[in-house]
């Protein structure tokens, strides 16, 4: 008897619609699975046949085949488990082949019985819900994952005895409850704080214009300033996500099995710190079937790359894309995937070798080892980079000013109305924040007055500026006018962020 | 061209006492060319290495190739038998025995000051040595240096800034422009203002030990040698110390006490070297300049008070913004649109990421 349920497949970051097909009919006892499958899969058998017995279901020596359509798509993972197993009861008589239309059904099995959590449920539901079916039965572990998605009723399942009771209309399973994340939870800051920190006010200023309009950020300065205290503070005073925001990472972390042991999304934006030793395919995402890279990882938050200039310089040149364009496209000979990389790039890094250059009585580099510490960053990359500010180190006086200085969460308040304008401002345009316009956008929205024209002029030839970085400064001038909810860029605006502009390599070297 | 002086100063891996010695037994280079294989391998004072290298070099020169091959980079050989050869570094106990040259030699009537000092500078060293070389340069004084980052550069460009002559002396073959980042000045002096010069054959490698022997070179080609930053230990000691072998005058840019970049400095005026406070006062002191110099005069510039309170703050030395910052009470986003607009103004400039310090 031939019996089908819908289940979804994973591949990259998207889902597809997967159905499974079973045929339970008379010949020589076996157990067939077909579909292009990876070894995950066609291990499910034994978990199925176990499964059914242990569930207390017994099967009659049969001939049973199951088939994974669409028969041309790679199927990977350990969610097919529980639909075969359905197709398979229902194969038998055990369910009617009714109770199986119009649902989706994911989850792995344990060979008692249970239903094991799956990574990918958040993508698996939100697919159901586009392709217009009316019910999900997901693991209980993922349940939480359900929560989000509406126009879909979701049923979490702890083990397979239950869900063929609740088929056969004699028991019930739990009901998912809808809400939208984020929405009447409370943010719950980490222990780190921005007012533990004394003196560099200049970088923490920095900061909170780079969060303002997410732009990228980079720290230079010699050891023990405080880059990294600083960096590590930053999730502190990044705004809360939106719903929407929530569900597009979460989705990501889902597919990773990353999301927080609880279950739930994923509330606080992402903040990674990957070593400098991390391989190119571990930043962008990599493997024969790709997964998720750390640019990825960080979508909607921060990417902190300490030490910069210890990466390999292959590694920070795979950077380059997915900060141009948001998003990292990797191909492989069974496909190309794209995966999102929204995110704002922090780094720290050292001017020389040693650490202390351009202070002559502590650095021990010769001209030629600076030169080719700072060529390891390309300019390309630099050019990405819309404010670079130096982080010296601090005297003894700021380490004992016992003013208190600003805390994260005030910080956090002024940067979420700076990001409001910017919302209001770019609705209906393909704008997020500053750091996104172009150049039509730049024009539309970062128009200058007679004033700041002339400043502009005189800067690019005395301050020699390049056509990028006029662009750059642009976007920083238009972020810190925001931050002062101003509707016209102003000159201190201008030259504020003048001072954030790009080191080039002349310019470094004092020539 | 001498081709036998030419040969002898182009073998490879043999370097000026190496050609002596072989002078020395042979006493003309025409003999040492001429010399047969069986009588140089005999030779006591080469090494099995040096033979093979000489001999090689015996079997495959080839005049007409070396001939195009000069032609083809501009390089035109002097040996120290001709007349074009500079008399000042005649004089010279160790002079080379040949030159390389690509642009002109300094004629014996020229005046010649070299300006040397650190690669790794201040803006302070650097600034003063441009101004050093352009007001030689304004006063016919060619300037000598090595062509190296910092100071060096510094000097060549000052002086063919003011429309001067400077030659850059090299410590790899003259066709090799090294450091690159000079390659404009190079340029420059290779196409007249000036020349560059080697006592390496065309093609030869910058090795490290070749900069201390060009060293003598840079003082002998000068009357006088102005240091104008170095480090304790610095090449531009070295120099230094060949120039006063030499017979040439020394004179040092004094720096503030604990300058690790004026040390070197400060210690060679401790030493008996002429001091440097004004350099007009050095331009007479010295004869190349009958009259004082007026200075320029400043132009007042009114400043807003953010911008008075922190031009007040930043001065001859080099300050991190934060070290600005931690002395004015004002906000970060005033602090550093002051900064900018100063910078527009001239009164200051930025010399590394966010590191600032006066104009002159």
């Amino acid at each position: 008897m031939f019996n089908t349920v819908l289940s979804a497949s994973i591949q990259g970051v998207d889902c597809k619609i997967v159905r499974v097909e079973s045929d339970v009919g008379d010949g020589l006892p076996g157990f067939n699975m077909v579909g292009y499958l990876s070894a995950q899969v066609k291990e499910a058998q034994e978990r199925v046949r176990t499964a059914l017995k242990n569930s207390g279901f017994y099967l009659e020596p049969k001939r049973i085949s199951v088939n994974l359509a669409p028969a041309d798509l790679r199927k990977s993972g350990s969610g097919f488990d529980l639909p075969i197993a359905l197709t398979i009861a229902a194969g038998y008589g055990i369910i009617t082949d009714k109770s199986l239309e119009g649902v989706l059904v994911a989850g792995e099995l344990s060979l008692n019985g249970k239903v094991n959590g799956i990574p990918g449920v958040l993508s698996i539901v939100a697919e159901a819900a586009r392709n217009g079916c009316q019910k999900c039965i997901i693991p209980l572990e993922n349940a939480a994952e359900g929560e989000a998605i509406p126009d879909v009723e979701v049923m979490a399942a702890s083990s397979l005895r239950e869900v063929i009771e609740y088929l056969q209309g004699k028991g019930m399973l739990q009901k998912v409850e809808k809400r939208i994340p984020g929405i009447g939870e409370e943010w719950e800051c980490s222990g780190e704080d921005f007012s533990e920190i004394q003196g560099q006010r200049a970088v923490k200023r920095a900061a909170e214009v780079a969060v303002s309009g997410f732009h990228n950020l980079l720290l230079v300065g010699p050891p023990g300033a405080g880059k990294s205290m600083i960096a590590k503070r930053i999730p502190g005073i990044l705004p809360r996500m939106t719903p929407e925001e929530i569900l597009e990472t979460s989705k990501l972390y889902s597919i990773a099995g990353m999301l927080p042991e609880n279950g739930s999304l994923l509330l606080k934006r992402p903040f990674r710190s990957p070593h400098h030793t991390v391989t190119a395919s571990a930043l962008t995402g990599g493997g024969s079937i790709p997964r998720l890279g750390e640019v990825s990882l960080a979508h909607n938050g921060v990417l902190f790359l300490d030490e910069l200039g210890e990466f390999s310089r292959e590694v920070l040149e795979v950077l380059r894309q997915p900060l141009e364009d948001k998003e990292v496209c990797i191909s492989r000979s069974g496909g190309t995937y794209t995966f999102p990389a929204n995110l704002m790039l922090v780094a720290a890094m050292n001017p020389c070798p040693c650490g202390y250059y351009p202070d002559m009585k502590k650095c021990t580099c010769t001209y030629g080892s600076v030169q080719k510490y700072l060529s390891r960053i390309s300019s390309p990359l630099l050019d990405r980079i819309d404010i670079t500010v130096e982080a010296s180190a601090v005297t003894y006086g700021a380490l004992q000013d016992l003013e208190k200085s600003e805390s994260s969460a005030t910080i956090r308040s002024r940067v979420e109305r700076a990001r409001e304008i910017q919302r209001e401002r770019y609705l209906g345009t393909g704008y997020r924040f500053n750091s996104d316009l172009d150049g039509e956008g730049m024009q539309k929205y970062c128009s200058l007055k007679k004033e700041e024209n002339e400043l502009m002029k005189e800067a690019f030839e005395k301050l020699d500026l390049s056509a990028r970085s006029y662009y750059r400064i642009l976007k920083v001038a238009r972020t810190i006018a925001d931050m002062e909810e101003k509707d016209q860029i102003g000159t201190d605006n201008l030259q504020e962020a003048i001072c954030y502009r790009t080191i080039h390599k002349k310019f470094w070297m004092g020539r | 061209m001498e081709w036998n002086w030419y040969w002898l100063c182009s073998i490879p891996g043999f370097y000026r006492w190496n050609i002596r010695n072989l002078l020395q037994f042979f006493e003309t280079p025409d003999a040492v060319r001429h010399a047969s294989e069986g009588e140089l391998s005999g030779l006591p004072f080469l090494k099995e290495e040096q033979k093979k290298q000489i001999i090689c070099h015996k079997r495959s020169f080839s005049e007409e190739e070396e001939y195009h091959k000069c032609r083809q980079r501009g390089i035109h050989f002097i040996s120290c038998e001709q007349e074009e050869y500079p008399s000042r570094l005649l004089q010279i106990t160790d002079y080379p025995y040949g030159l390389f040259v690509k642009g002109n030699l300094p004629g014996d009537q020229e005046r010649c000051v070299a300006v040397i000092g650190a690669r790794m500078c201040s803006n302070y060293g650097r600034s003063m040595a441009r101004e050093m070389a352009g007001l030689l340069a304004q006063n016919g004084v060619s300037v000598v240096s090595g062509l190296a980052c910092g100071i060096d550069g510094a000097a060549h460009a000052g002086c063919l800034e003011q429309g001067g002559r400077s030659y850059g002396i090299l410590g790899s073959g003259a066709d090799i422009c090294y450091p690159r980042e000079n390659f404009r000045l190079y340029e420059e002096m290779s196409a007249g203002r000036g020349g560059i010069i080697s006592e390496y054959p065309p093609g030869a490698k910058a090795l490290p030990f070749h900069f201390p022997m060009r060293n003598r070179i840079i003082s002998g080609l000068s009357e006088i040698v102005v240091i104008a930053e170095a480090k304790k230990k610095s090449g531009s000691l070295i120099t230094a110390d060949l120039a006063l072998e030499q017979g040439r005058e020394i004179f040092a840019f004094p720096g503030r006490v604990g300058d690790a970049l004026s040390e070197g400095c400060n210690r060679l005026i401790g030493q008996g070297a002429g001091i440097i406070s004004d350099i007009s006062d050095f331009l007479t002191e010295t004869g190349i300049l009958d009259k004082k110099v007026k200075k320029k005069k400043n132009c007042n510039i009114v400043l807003a008070t953010a911008e008075n309170m922190v031009y007040s703050c930043v001065d001859s030395q080099t300050r991190s913004l934060q070290n600005i910052l931690e002395q004015v009470d004002l906000p970060v986003n005033q602090v550093l649109s002051a900064l900018v607009s100063l910078q527009m103004k001239g009164l200051i400039s930025e010399t590394a990421k966010n590191y600032y310090t006066r104009n002159g």
